[in-house]
């Protein structure tokens, strides 16, 4: 009975139809993963009674949970598959999204904006927005990220089931329905508690599944001033080990961009408005168990955040000296030829035998489920606290007891599901979707930054000032990229300079977003009335009374370990000059 | 994990770590007594299914003891 199960598991999980053939280790390896985190969603369950427990996990975290599911959310397979595409293609400025675009912003959450979002004790991103600028910039605020999340997430679903495909073989509707479910079972059991544990599961089984490739890719070109030797043997022409060097213009480099763009459009306003108010992020630091655990969260995420190039940017790097003449993906639609999309799933099985095959698809498979948890659990929070709980109070004058919003929460998750899956099938007959959410995604980032940023730390900010330079902000961005559409030519006036390339777009455009956020925040503030200091207790620099930590051995306080990954950080800048 | 939510997260880790090491040791030994089995894979001599996988055994065997459910003490690990 239980082979004949197995066996119709390997023909359904195993088909001789993808890059990759699966073996019954591998096939063991992957149901043994499904097992276990609907397990622990089942287990969880039962710690799953009040609001608190269903949307922030209770906030009990330990800084050790929280700061592994804040990264571990972060690292869907899209980031792993893509980032190393990416790598393939643009070489070790890639790296830039991991570091500078990543680093500053994760210690800078942990060191100036935690204390804010922990101490005003909101449930979100949004909920801050209401405590200090009121109901029309939270639900501004709410609407679009609620929409853009889940949209998301079955753009993300699509793009997994697509690679799956190719890859193994496997059917599409098979991947975005058994996957989905799975992370549906897990959230609607544990919520946040569940989908957290579940991204700690994970994290560790990204690095078992992948670590091993940068190891063997390494010891085969002969280390890396092997694997640099064959990529200027195997590409004379072009520069893909270095960082900065060829920043210098937007000609120097295959990427098309210049450090300016890198430092203060990705290092600051794109890195900064994802890394400090997306809310896919924040909500596992909101669970933390106290101000220190929520400070130390993102600092140990980011700690493993500068680690991650290991083994996502070094196998495409690898793929440059091992694999050259890989091509994009309508060129190997055309051709028959390999992507380089598939850099990193081409790499697991040019070096990963029986068993360790299927840990690295698991790798892949967890860190598709983690990123849509991530998106999921987000989405039924602001939904439930930030959209449904202000509508019901205006239509019924009344509040309703917290086990309501825990039933919401779970419909409302159970519905994102769904409606992600519908996404889904939706860019698969109409691809070009996809660049639509995913550029739709983007504007809001830089600006909802910018509206948070001076409301943390500038007392004069209005509520009128902060709604206005929110919604300026967001139409700017939108008018931005609608110009490029239109005009092609508006990317050279937007970027400065008609060298400028595509990549090089997202960067100005958010920097140009966030400046236009500030200064209309700032002139509607200046005309309009502040609320009074008192009522900004517990929100805002200068009048929020921060606990201090002077009294803690100094390995215990969170500026200690800040600095220590920001001198690791700048040591990496250097080395990889 | 908090200690109000029963059975560690770093067991259930360990627990994994543990099966999944075993079950790659066992697919990767049949390379180490006849090359006919060995995987098609670049640098296939290194047998890094038995050496990776043996790692993973022991790290979760060391996690399941540490973070045993009836363990009364379990490790500081959330310092």
């Amino acid at each position: 009975m239980m082979s004949a199960l197995f066996s119709s598991l390997l023909v359904l999980l195993a088909p001789s139809s993808g890059l990759i053939h699966l073996g019954w280790a591998d096939v063991l390896i992957i149901v043994i993963y499904f097992v276990m985190v609907l397990g622990i969603g089942y287990y969880l369950s039962r710690y799953t009674k009040t609001g608190d427990d269903f949307f922030l996990a209770g906030r009990k975290m330990t800084m050790w949970i929280a700061g592994l599911a804040f990264i571990s959310a972060n690292l869907g397979s899209l980031e792993l598959m893509g980032w190393a595409a990416s790598a393939y293609q643009y070489g070790i400025l890639a790296t830039h999204w991991y570091w500078i675009g990543a680093i500053p912003a994760m210690l800078f959450l942990a060191i100036v904006m935690m204390p804010f979002y922990y101490i005003s004790r909101t449930h979100s991103v949004p909920g801050y927005l209401k405590l200090r600028f009121g109901e029309a910039a939270r639900m501004l605020s709410a609407i679009s990220f609620a929409l853009m999340t889940i949209l998301m997430s079955g753009v993300n679903m699509f793009s997994m089931a697509l690679v799956m495909k190719v890859i193994i073989g496997w059917d599409i509707n098979f991947s975005i329905w058994v996957s989905s479910l799975t992370v549906l079972v897990y959230v609607a059991l544990g919520g946040l508690l569940s989908a957290m544990f579940n991204e700690v599961l994970q994290f560790v089984l990204i690095w078992a599944g992948a670590l091993l490739v940068p190891i063997i890719g390494l010891m085969e070109v002969g280390g890396w001033k092997g694997m640099v030797a064959r990529i200027h043997e195997n590409f004379p022409h072009g520069d893909y080990t270095h960082l900065w060097s060829t920043l210098g213009h937007f000609k120097d480099n295959p990427m098309g961009i210049q450090w300016t763009g890198i430092v203060f459009g990705l290092g600051f306003i794109i890195s900064f408005g994802y890394w400090t108010t997306d809310f896919l992020v924040v909500q596992r630091v909101l669970s933390a168990k106290d101000l220190r655990s929520a400070k130390m969260a993102p600092i140990i995420g980011s700690a493993f955040k500068m680690f991650v190039p290991f083994i996502v940017i070094l196998p495409g790097l690898l793929g440059l000296a091992v694999m050259p003449g890989l091509v994009g993906q309508d060129q190997a639609a055309a051709t028959g030829a390999a992507s380089y999309n598939e850099i990193l799933p081409l790499m697991m099985a040019r070096y990963l035998g029986p068993g360790l095959l299927g840990l690295g698809i698991t790798a892949l498979i967890a860190g598709f489920m983690s990123g849509m948890a991530g998106n999921i659990t987000a989405f039924s929070t602001v939904w439930t606290y930030d959209i449904y709980k202000p509508i019901h109070f205006a239509i019924t004058g009344s509040e309703v007891e917290d086990k309501h919003y825990v039933r919401m929460g779970r419909w409302a998750t159970i519905v994102g599901i769904f409606v992600s899956i519908g996404t889904a099938y939706l860019v698969e007959h109409a691809a070009s979707i996809m660049d639509y959410v995913q550029a739709l995604f983007s504007f809001f980032i830089a600006p909802l930054f910018g509206t948070v940023i001076l409301g943390m730390l500038w007392k004069r900010a209005t509520a009128a000032g902060g709604f206005w330079g929110l919604l300026a902000g967001t139409l700017s961005s939108i008018g931005m990229w609608a110009w490029v559409r239109l005009d092609p030519r508006a990317l050279s006036i937007i970027a400065g300079s008609p060298d400028a390339k595509a990549m090089a777009e997202d960067m100005y455009r958010a920097l140009w977003s966030w400046l236009i956020c500030v200064a209309v925040t700032i002139i509607v503030s200046l005309f309009t009335r502040p609320k009074p200091e008192a009522q900004l207790v517990g929100l805002v620099r200068g009048c929020t009374e921060i606990p201090s930590e002077g009294h803690l051995p100094l390995v215990q306080r969170p500026i200690f370990w800040a600095t220590a990954v920001f001198v690791v950080f700048i040591i990496l800048q250097i080395i990889f000059w | 994990m908090h200690e109000d939510h029963g059975i560690s997260i770093w067991f259930f880790i360990g627990s994994l770590l543990v099966v999944y090491g075993l079950i790659i040791v066992i697919a990767s030994l049949p390379a180490l007594f006849s090359a006919a089995a060995a995987p098609h894979v670049v640098m296939a001599h290194l047998h890094a299914g038995l050496w990776w996988g043996a790692l993973m055994l022991l790290l979760g065997i060391f996690y399941v003891v540490s973070f045993w459910p009836d363990k009364k003490d379990h490790p500081k690990h959330q310092q």
